[in-house]
């Protein structure tokens, strides 16, 4: 049976991990490629690396990081953050990730989701949404980490990003992100019901429950978060261990060399 | 033989390619990125990575020179692993896109049936159907990662294990082959480079199988 997975995020700026409240006040929380190898060896069911700076700074330094992780952790890893041509989307696939993330770009470009889908195949293209609530069942999406309302809804946004080509969608709550109060569930849900692909949950997970709550009444297939492992508040195999109890099908983190 | 046997990794795009390559070095096989037919004189062994549609990997192969030397490799019995699309690509033709493929196997690649989510994107269980080295020391049922919407479908007899090509099945919706096996060759549809532990054990047998051809 397929498994939910748990994915724990990397937002990576100038070299390091770092971690904000709603995409602001970063914190550093340590080396990208060690910790994404403490993070295999503890059970993380994939990787994902966002580029939160990449926007506007140079984006050697992420390729470097993205090759050194690849080299150390054999999880798939998708990485995200200002992809924006066919040609920088193969360079960060031959770098080492399994899978691009377009945000920004393809909101601005629709047509690059299915051009990258083309050329690498649906399954490496995923497509993030950052998602405000502008009402009861209602959230617009928002580009530019989080900093500019697009007036898109976000469930024709979703619907159409698979259309085009999009093998995943990532999945995220501005309004939740970095606060701790759980996954956005009616979001998820409503999205998930609109889709064949997998969507990701992400933004606002405080504890195991949350992220049986995404999977459960969100409908998602998988379940990403950054701070609660980066700062150790809850092992990757807690959150496991809550999910097999409350009958969700999870990987059992191998015997960790911890 | 002793020593580290040399593999070649059929590199025909834009796939990455560091994961394999770093995952057979650290099993003891010395890797050679193979983008053209000299690159495959004096190899040990051939594998073929990838992910996406049979068609344009068909083209690039074509392009390159490799489809002609890797079937006389496959038409030998010599050791070949193939990943993922590098599975898919052995049998006769795609449902996806109608490309004709090697047709080491018989059978076509066809759409998962009645698949809860497509394309199938994470670990599952990999259930044996007989046994054989390339899984010695890993548990049945052991979790593999997927990402793929189709799979090989063998026809009639060869499904139901009559002439002993399946090894493994996984389900999400209907089973699927996820394992093939026949002389030298073996077919995977997860990706044992992105694996954990037991993808690393797999490659290592694979590598042992290399070492004893």
């Amino acid at each position: 049976m397929l498994r939910r997975r748990v994915i724990p995020c990397l937002d990576v700026a100038d070299r390091r991990v770092v971690k904000g409240t709603r995409f602001v006040d970063l914190v550093d929380e340590g080396d990208p490629p060690e910790l994404a190898e403490r993070y295999a060896r503890e059970g993380a069911d994939e990787l994902v690396f966002l580029d939160i700076t990449a926007a506007s700074e140079r984006r050697g330094t992420l390729l470097d990081i993205v090759e050194r992780t690849a080299r150390r952790a054999f999880i798939p890893l998708t990485v995200g953050g200002g992809v924006r041509t066919v040609d920088e989307m193969r360079r960060v696939l031959r770098a080492g990730a399994d899978k691009v993330s377009l945000n920004t770009a393809a909101v601005a470009e629709p047509g690059l989701i299915a051009a990258c889908a083309e050329r690498f195949g649906r399954q490496a293209v995923v497509v993030a949404i950052d998602t405000r609530a502008t009402g009861p069942a209602a959230w617009e999406v928002v580009v530019q980490g989080g900093r500019r309302p697009t007036g898109l809804d976000a469930l024709a946004w979703a619907r159409r990003a698979v259309d085009l080509g999009a093998g995943e969608l990532l999945v995220t709550s501005i309004d939740r992100d970095g606060t701790g109060a759980g996954f956005d569930t009616a979001l998820l849900r409503a999205i998930s019901a609109s889709v064949e692909v997998p969507v990701i949950a992400s933004g606002g997970a405080a504890g195991p429950a949350d992220f049986v709550a995404a999977v459960r009444d969100g409908g998602a297939d998988a379940v990403l978060a950054a701070s609660i492992f980066h700062r150790r508040t809850y092992a990757i195999g807690d959150v496991k261990a809550a999910m097999a109890a409350a009958g969700l099908p999870v990987r059992l983190v191998p015997q960790a060399v911890a | 033989m002793s020593g580290r046997p040399l593999v070649a990794v059929v590199d025909y795009g834009a796939g990455n390619l560091v994961s394999i390559h770093q995952a057979l070095t650290t099993v003891g096989a010395d890797v050679r990125i193979a983008e053209a037919p000299m690159d495959l004189a004096g190899v040990d062994a051939v594998v073929v990575p990838g992910v996406g549609a049979a068609a344009p990997a068909m083209v690039r192969l074509d392009g390159q020179g490799l489809t002609g030397p890797i079937a006389a490799w496959l038409a030998a019995d010599r050791p070949f692993l193939g990943i993922c699309l590098g599975l898919q690509l052995l049998f006769e033709g795609s449902d996806e896109d109608d490309a004709v493929t090697f047709g080491t196997l018989p059978g076509r690649t066809v759409r998962l049936v009645d698949a809860p989510t497509l394309p199938h994107i994470g670990w599952n269980q990999v259930e044996r159907s007989r046994a054989h080295p390339i899984f010695d020391g890993i548990e049945d049922a052991a979790d593999y990662y997927f990402v793929h919407s189709y799979a090989g479908a063998l026809p009639g007899a060869a499904a139901d294990g009559a002439d002993d090509i399946v090894l493994a099945r996984t389900t999400h919706g209907r089973s699927f082959v996820s394992a093939v096996a026949r002389g030298s060759m073996v077919g995977v549809q997860f990706h044992p480079e992105r694996s954990g532990p037991d993808g690393l054990r797999l490659l290592a047998n694979f590598v042992e199988l290399v070492r004893a051809a």
